[in-house]
C-alpha cells in the first residue's frame, strides 16, 4: 500500500499583523507520500483542532497550481524544493522520513503578515491597477483575425502571461524586488500590437507603483526566475529595463 | 530625478558606471601587459600618463566613477536592505542557477575597494601624486615619479604583498563574472539567446581582465625568485 | 370630436376600475370556486364594451382606443387567471421571464433596441453592487465602472484574480468560423442546446451564442495572448460535442489569461475609482428594502468585523455549488452560500439537481485527499480511452502487477470509439463519465481502487510525434506527473470522473433578474444557459457573455427606474436587522463548542452526496439521502467546534459558514434530482435509461425548469416550474453514435 513517513514540521505562528512571531515545531506521524503538502497541513490542522488548539492560517484556494493563492517558504525555498510547481503541487513524496520540514511566510517589507503563514499580496494588485492593462472599453472593439500576430510574438506573450502573481519571485529575492512580476506583465502587453500603443505609459507607471509600494531593486541575481512555479524568464526584465529606459529617454 | 528616484533609474547609473570602469580596467590590464613584454615600454607610458592634464582629468573621471558606483551600491543595499522586511528567514537555500556572486556583489565591492586602496598607496600615490604635489610646488622627488617598473618589481618582490594583490584580484574577477552581463542586462541589452552567451562572455572577459593583472604579479615575484 | 373623445375615456376609466375591482376581489376569494367564471365573464365585457366603443365611433384614432381597451381587458383576464392557478400550480411563463417578441435571431436586436438606458449624468449616481471577481463578475464589474456607474466589488480571496475562472483549461467557444468549417451562431446554438439536452431557453442560448464573437473580439483587445498559427491569425481546437473547431485557446491556460483579461480590465477601473475593490470580504447576507435588493452585509475576513453597504441594485456571480461534494474540480473555497442567501430572501433555485461529472479528472488516492484535480477536456483530442477488454488483465492492473503499456493493443477496448462511432472520444462530457463508469462498476477499472480508466497518447505521439503532443499539452502532462509520479509520455494516464459545474443555479429571466427586484445573477451562479449539461469550453464564454455584453444592457432597464432613488442609509432598520441575524448566526455556530472539525462533517456530507446523488440517482437512493442529509445537519449544528474567536480571521468559521449552506444545498439537490423522474444531461436516473443504457428523457412530464422557492425553516419548498417550450428546435433524442 501507500509508503507513509513521519515528520516534525516547524511552523510561523504569528496571532496578527503587529503582533510578534514565533516558531512550533510539530510531530507528524504516518503521512502518505502521495498527499500533497497542503494536505499534510490539513491533517496537522486536523490533529490542532481535535486538541482544541487552533490551527495554522495558510492561503490556498484552487490546489491546481494556477491560482497563485497558496504560498509558504518551505526549506528555504518559496514552494518548497521541487521546480516549477506551486506548493499545492508539492508532495510528500519529496521529503525524507524523519526531516523537519521549516514553513515561513512569504518575507518582504511590501507582504505583511496577516496571520501565521498568510501575507498580504494586495501591492502587486496595486501595480497591475497603475498599468497592467490595456485601455479598451467593453465593445467597440475590431475583430480579432483584425491584426494578425506573429506567432513567436503570440507565444512569447503567452510565456510572461503565465505569471500568476503568487508573489514567489519576491519571496525569493534578497532584495525583496517585484521586478520578475512587473516584467511578465510589460512584456506580454509589450509584444502584443495591441499593447504597444501605450507600452511606454505602462511600464513607467507600473516601476513607479512598484518603487513606491516598497519593493528593492533588482540587482540580477536571478532568484526570482529560479523560484518561479511558472518558469517566467529572466530576459522579461531586460525587456521591462529597455521598455522603460526607452520611455524614459524619449520624455 | 528618475535616477535617483526609480529604481531602473539607480541600476542603470550602477551599470554605466560599472561598465565604464571595466572599460578602464581593460585599458589599465593592457598597460599591465606592456610591463611584460618590455619595461622600457611601460615606463613611457607611466612618462606619458603622469601629471599631464589629460590623464589628471582622466583620474578625477575615474574618481568620480567610482564613487558613484560605490554610493549607489551602498545606497542600494540599504534600500533592499528596507524592502526585505525586518523579519529574516530562519532557513535559506542558494538556487543551483544563481552565481553566487550575484548574491555578494557588495561584500565582493568592498573587497575591490580596499585592494584599490592599497594599490592607490603602492603606486600612485608615489607616482602621479608625487608629481603633482611637485607641480603644485612641494618639496619632493620625482627622479622615480615615473619609474612604474621600478615600484612593480619591488613590490611584488614581496611574497606577501603579491599574495594579496592575487587575492585582490580574485575577488574582482567574481565581482564582474556577475558585473558585466549584469550591466548590459540593466540596460535592457539580453534576451533569451544571449543570456546564455552574455554569461560565458562574462567569464571570458573577467578572467581575461584578471590575467592580465595576475600576470604582472606573477612574472615579476617570479622575476624576484629567479634573480 | 370632444364628444367622442369623452365617451372613449370614460369607457376606459370604467373598465379599469372594473378591472382592478375584479383583481382585488379575485385575490381576496381565491378559495371560491367561482373565481374561473368571474375571469371569463371580465374578458367577455371588456371585449364587449370594446366592441360598443367601436360601433359608435369608427375613427381611427378610436380604434386605437379601442384596441387598447380590448388589451387591458386581456391583461386583467390573464392576472386573474395566473392568481388562480398560482393556488394549484405556479408557472412561470415566457412574459414572465421577460423573453422578447420576435423570431429568435432578432429576440436580443429587439430587447436592446426597445429597453430603457440610463443618461451618463445619472449612472454617476447609481451604485452597483458586484459579488465575486471571477470571469462574470470582473467582466461586469469592469463594464459597469466602464459606462459610469459607481461600482462596488466583493471577494474572498486576497485578490480579484484568484477566483476559480481561473483554472479553466481547456477554451473558450465562439461561432466565429474562422476554420471555414461550416460553424455558425446557429449551430453554436444548437450544439448547446442539445448537449443540454432540451433543458435550457431557447432564447437564452440563442443570445450566448450571438454575443459569442464579440467576446473573442474583446479579449484579443484586452490582450490576452491566444494560441495563433504561423500566419498571425488566431488557432481553434475541438471540443467534446461540437462537430466543428470553434474553441479559442491560450495554451491550457485559457481560463486563466481570460481572466486575467477580465482582471485587468476591472484594476483599470479600480485604478481610475469607478471601482472599489473589497477583497478578503464575505458577502453573508442581501438587504431587501421595499421588495428590492438594496445592499448587502459582508464580513472582513481579516478583522471579522462585519459590515453593511448599500447600493441600488446588487450583482451576484459566486460560481457554482460543486464543492457541496467535498471533493470536487472546485477550488476549496468556491461555495454556494450567496446562492442560499438569496435562495432564503426569495430567489428561486433553479434546477439544483443538475451537476456535471466531468470525465477527465486525476482518480482519487487516499482518505486524506482534499480536493480532485481536472485534466483538460482537451485532452480527449488526441488521446483515446480505454480499458483492457480481459477481465484478468484489469485484476492485475488493479494489483500493480501490470501497466497500461504492457497491455497489447488487441486486449484494449476503446470503449467510447465502439459505442459512439460518430463522436468517438469526444462525446459530451455526461456521456463518457457515465461510460466511464459503467466499465468501472463492471470490473475493468485500471487502478487500485478500480476506479479509473485509461487516456492513452501513444497514437498520438506515433503519429505527431512527441514534441507537438508536448507543445500541446506539455504543462498538462507536467502537472500529471508531479500528482501522480507517472510519466504519461510512457505509460497511458488514469482518469476517473469528478463533479466539476454545476448548471442549477439562481432562477434568472431573460435579463439576468432573479425573482428578487435588483437582484441579479450571472455566470455559473445563475442556471440559464447550459440546461442539464454544459458543453466543454462554453462556461467561459458563459461567464463573460453575462459579465460584458449582457448584464450591462439589461441592468440598465432596471436602474432606468431607480434615478430618483437617493443613496440610503445603511442604518435603516432593513440593514440593522440583516446584520442582527448574520451575528446571531455566527455567535450559534461558535457558541456549540462541540467536538467534530468542520472538514470532517463536510466529508462526510461529501461522501453521502457522491454515493447517493452523484452519477447515478435512484429513488430510494435520493430518499436515503434525504434521511442522511438531514442527519449530517443536525449533527453539525449540535456537535461542530470552531476555534479561536470571531474577531479576527477565523478560517474555521468561515468554512463552518459555508458548510452550513452546503447542507441545504445538498438537501436541495436530493429534492429535486427525485422529482426529476427521468434522465437528462448532468442528471441521470438509474431508473429511467434506454437498453442500452443512455439516459432517457421524459419530455412530456418533465419539460420544464423547476424553481425551488423558500418557504421557512424545516418546510418543504415550493415547486414553480417554467415550462420549456422550444419553438425553434425540434427535441430529438441526443444521439452521439451516428
Amino acid at each position: 500500500m501507500d509508503k507513509t513517513i513521519n515528520i516534525k514540521v516547524k511552523v510561523w505562528r504569528q496571532a496578527g499583523p503587529k503582533v510578534k512571531g514565533h516558531f512550533e515545531t510539530f510531530e507528524l506521524n504516518n503521512i502518505s507520500t502521495d498527499s500533497s503538502f497542503l494536505e499534510m497541513l490539513d491533517v496537522l490542522n486536523e490533529k490542532l483542532i481535535s486538541e482544541r488548539r487552533e490551527p495554522i492560517a495558510f492561503d490556498h484556494d484552487c490546489r491546481e497550481g494556477i491560482c497563485g493563492m497558496c504560498s509558504l517558504y518551505i526549506n528555504g525555498h518559496p514552494h518548497g524544493p521541487d521546480d516549477e510547481i506551486t506548493t499545492c503541487q508539492l508532495h510528500m513524496r519529496k521529503f525524507k522520513d524523519g526531516e523537519t520540514i521549516t514553513v515561513e511566510p512569504w518575507r518582504s517589507a511590501a507582504f505583511p503578515v496577516i496571520k501565521d503563514l498568510m501575507v498580504d499580496r494586495r501591492a502587486f494588485d496595486k501595480i497591475i491597477q497603475a498599468g497592467g492593462f490595456i485601455s479598451v472599453n467593453t465593445g467597440g472593439v475590431p475583430d480579432a483575425n483584425a491584426i494578425p500576430i506573429p506567432k513567436k510574438n503570440a507565444d512569447l506573450a503567452m510565456d510572461a502571461a503565465a505569471c500568476i502573481g503568487c508573489g514567489a519571485c519576491v519571496a525569493a529575492c534578497k532584495n525583496g524586488s517585484a521586478m520578475l512580476f512587473v516584467s511578465a506583465k510589460v512584456s506580454q502587453l509589450a509584444l502584443l500590437p495591441q499593447g504597444q500603443v501605450e507600452a511606454a505609459r505602462r511600464a513607467k507607471a507600473m516601476v513607479a507603483k512598484m518603487d513606491e509600494l516598497g519593493f528593492g531593486n533588482c540587482t540580477n541575481t536571478g532568484a526570482c526566475a529560479a523560484e518561479c512555479p511558472k518558469g517566467i524568464k529572466l530576459s522579461n526584465i531586460a525587456r521591462l529595463n529597455r521598455e522603460f529606459l526607452c520611455a524614459k529617454l524619449k520624455d | 530625478m528618475w535616477l535617483k528616484d526609480s529604481s531602473i533609474g539607480r541600476k542603470l547609473i550602477m551599470s554605466i558606471s560599472g561598465a565604464a570602469l571595466i572599460l578602464f580596467l581593460l585599458f589599465h590590464g593592457t598597460m599591465n601587459v606592456v610591463a611584460i613584454i618590455s619595461p622600457k615600454g611601460y615606463n613611457m607610458i607611466c612618462e606619458f600618463l603622469g601629471a599631464n592634464w589629460y590623464a589628471l582629468v582622466g583620474t578625477i573621471g575615474l574618481a568620480v566613477l567610482v564613487v558613484v558606483h560605490i554610493l549607489y551600491a551602498f545606497y542600494l543595499t540599504l534600500l533592499n536592505y528596507r524592502a526585505r522586511g525586518f523579519e529574516r528567514y530562519a532557513v535559506t537555500k542558494k538556487q543551483a542557477s544563481v552565481e553566487w556572486s550575484s548574491k555578494n556583489m557588495l561584500v565582493l565591492g568592498i573587497i575591490v575597494l580596499l585592494g584599490i586602496g592599497l594599490h592607490l598607496y603602492n603606486f600612485w600615490y608615489k607616482m602621479q601624486w608625487t608629481e603633482l604635489r611637485h607641480m603644485m610646488g612641494a618639496d619632493v622627488d620625482i627622479s622615480k615619479a615615473t619609474d612604474g617598473i621600478g615600484y612593480i618589481s619591488e613590490l611584488f618582490a614581496n611574497p606577501v604583498y603579491s599574495l594579496v594583490y592575487l587575492i585582490w584580484l580574485g575577488a574582482l574577477w567574481f565581482h564582474l563574472t556577475h558585473g558585466f552581463w549584469s550591466a548590459l542586462h540593466t540596460l535592457g541589452w539580453n534576451n533569451d539567446i544571449w543570456m546564455k552567451r552574455l554569461r560565458v562572455i562574462s567569464y571570458i572577459l573577467a578572467t581575461l581582465i584578471v590575467l592580465m593583472f595576475a600576470a604582472v604579479v606573477i612574472y615579476y615575484y617570479g622575476c624576484s625568485l629567479v634573480c | 370630436m370632444a364628444k367622442k373623445q369623452n365617451i372613449i375615456d370614460e369607457a376606459k376609466e370604467a373598465i379599469q376600475k372594473a378591472a382592478e375591482t375584479v383583481t382585488d376581489t379575485v385575490k381576496d376569494v381565491l378559495e371560491d370556486e367561482k373565481t374561473q367564471k368571474i375571469v371569463k365573464q371580465v374578458k367577455k365585457t371588456a371585449e364587449k364594451v370594446a366592441d360598443k366603443v367601436q360601433d359608435i365611433v369608427d375613427a381611427p384614432e378610436t380604434k386605437e382606443a379601442a384596441d387598447a381597451l380590448k388589451d387591458a381587458a386581456g391583461k386583467v383576464a390573464e392576472a386573474v387567471k395566473a392568481a388562480v392557478s398560482g393556488k394549484t400550480e405556479k408557472i412561470i411563463t415566457p412574459k414572465d421571464a421577460k423573453i422578447p417578441e420576435g423570431p429568435l435571431a432578432e429576440k436580443w436586436t429587439n430587447y436592446k433596441a426597445h429597453q430603457k438606458l440610463v443618461n451618463p449624468a445619472n449612472k454617476r449616481r447609481l451604485d452597483v453592487i458586484v459579488v465575486g471577481t471571477g470571469l462574470a463578475g470582473a467582466s461586469a464589474a469592469a463594464s459597469l465602472a466602464e459606462m459610469g456607474f459607481n461600482v462596488l466589488n466583493f471577494c474572498i480571496q486576497d485578490s480579484p484574480r484568484r477566483a476559480h475562472s481561473i483554472a479553466a483549461q481547456g477554451g473558450i467557444n465562439a461561432a466565429k468560423n474562422y476554420q471555414n468549417d461550416g460553424d455558425s451562431v446557429y449551430r453554436l446554438f444548437y450544439d448547446t442546446i442539445k448537449g443540454g439536452d432540451y433543458r435550457a431557453r431557447e432564447a437564452n442560448v440563442y443570445r450566448l451564442a450571438e454575443v459569442s464573437n464579440n467576446i473573442i473580439d474583446q479579449c484579443v483587445a484586452q490582450g490576452v495572448p491566444f494560441a495563433r498559427d504561423y500566419g498571425g491569425l488566431l488557432d481553434n481546437r475541438s471540443f467534446g460535442g461540437a462537430q466543428v473547431s470553434r474553441t479559442f485557446y491560450a495554451k491550457g491556460q485559457t481560463g486563466q489569461q481570460l481572466l486575467l483579461g477580465a482582471y485587468s480590465a476591472l484594476s483599470r477601473q479600480i485604478g481610475k475609482g469607478k471601482v472599489k475593490m473589497y477583497s478578503r470580504y464575505e458577502m453573508l447576507d442581501v438587504v431587501i428594502i421595499d421588495g428590492r435588493a438594496r445592499g448587502i452585509i459582508a464580513r472582513n475576513l481579516v478583522t471579522g468585523r462585519i459590515e453593511r453597504f448599500f447600493a441600488h441594485a446588487v450583482v451576484v456571480g459566486t460560481g457554482g455549488y460543486g464543492n457541496t461534494f467535498f471533493l470536487s474540480t472546485n477550488a476549496m473555497a468556491s461555495n454556494g452560500s450567496v446562492a442560499m442567501q438569496i435562495y432564503h430572501k426569495g430567489a428561486y433555485f433553479a434546477n439544483p439537481a443538475y451537476a456535471q461529472i466531468h470525465p477527465t479528472c486525476i482518480p482519487v488516492h487516499g482518505t486524506f485527499q482534499s480536493k480532485l484535480t481536472l485534466m483538460s477536456e482537451s485532452l480527449r483530442n488526441d488521446g483515446r480511452i480505454w480499458v483492457p477488454k480481459k477481465l484478468e488483465d484489469a485484476k492485475a492492473l488493479q494489483a500493480g502487477k501490470l501497466k497500461g503499456r504492457d497491455i497489447p493493443e488487441e486486449d484494449r477496448d476503446y470503449y467510447l470509439e465502439r459505442r459512439y462511432p460518430a463522436f468517438g472520444n469526444l462525446v459530451p462530457r455526461d456521456v463518457a463519465s457515465r461510460a466511464a463508469k459503467e466499465r468501472c462498476d463492471a470490473g475493468y477499472g485500471v487502478n487500485s481502487t478500480g476506479l479509473a480508466v485509461f487516456l492513452d497518447f501513444s497514437d498520438a505521439i506515433k503519429r505527431l510525434g512527441k514534441d507537438v503532443v508536448a507543445a500541446k499539452y506539455g504543462n498538462l502532462f507536467q502537472m500529471y506527473e508531479k500528482i501522480v509520479d507517472e510519466n504519461p509520455y510512457e505509460n497511458p494516464m488514469m482518469i476517473f470522473p469528478a463533479i466539476h459545474y454545476t448548471m442549477g443555479g439562481i432562477w434568472v429571466d431573460y435579463e439576468l433578474q432573479t425573482s428578487i427586484k435588483g437582484l441579479f445573477c450571472i455566470g455559473e451562479a445563475n442556471f440559464s444557459d447550459h440546461g442539464a449539461n454544459r458543453l466543454g469550453a462554453s462556461a467561459l464564454m458563459q461567464g463573460l457573455a453575462d459579465g460584458y455584453f449582457v448584464l450591462p444592457y439589461t441592468i440598465q432597464n432596471y436602474l432606468a427606474d431607480q434615478i430618483t432613488v437617493p443613496r440610503m442609509s445603511t442604518d435603516l432598520k432593513e440593514f440593522v436587522d440583516a446584520e442582527k441575524a448574520v451575528e446571531a448566526k455566527i455567535e450559534k455556530l461558535m457558541g456549540i463548542q462541540g467536538k467534530r472539525s468542520v472538514d470532517s462533517i463536510h466529508r462526510e456530507l461529501g461522501l453521502v452526496m457522491w454515493e447517493f446523488v452523484g452519477m447515478g440517482r435512484t429513488a430510494e437512493g435520493l430518499k436515503t439521502a434525504l434521511t442522511k442529509i438531514k442527519e449530517i445537519k443536525k449533527e453539525f449544528w449540535s456537535n461542530v467546534y470552531i476555534p479561536g474567536s470571531a474577531e479576527g480571521l477565523n478560517v474555521e468559521l468561515e468554512k463552518a459558514l459555508r458548510l452550513a449552506d452546503f447542507i441545504e444545498i445538498g438537501e436541495l439537490m436530493a429534492r429535486d434530482a427525485l422529482n426529476r423522474e427521468e434522465s437528462c444531461g448532468g442528471h441521470f436516473r438509474e431508473e429511467y435509461q434506454t437498453p442500452e443504457g443512455e439516459a432517457l428523457r421524459q419530455d412530456d412530464k418533465f419539460s420544464y425548469v423547476s424553481c425551488w422557492k423558500y418557504m421557512g425553516e424545516d418546510q418543504e419548498p415550493e415547486l414553480i416550474k417554467e415550462p420549456l417550450d422550444y419553438e425553434f428546435v425540434q427535441r430529438q433524442t441526443r444521439n452521439y453514435k451516428a
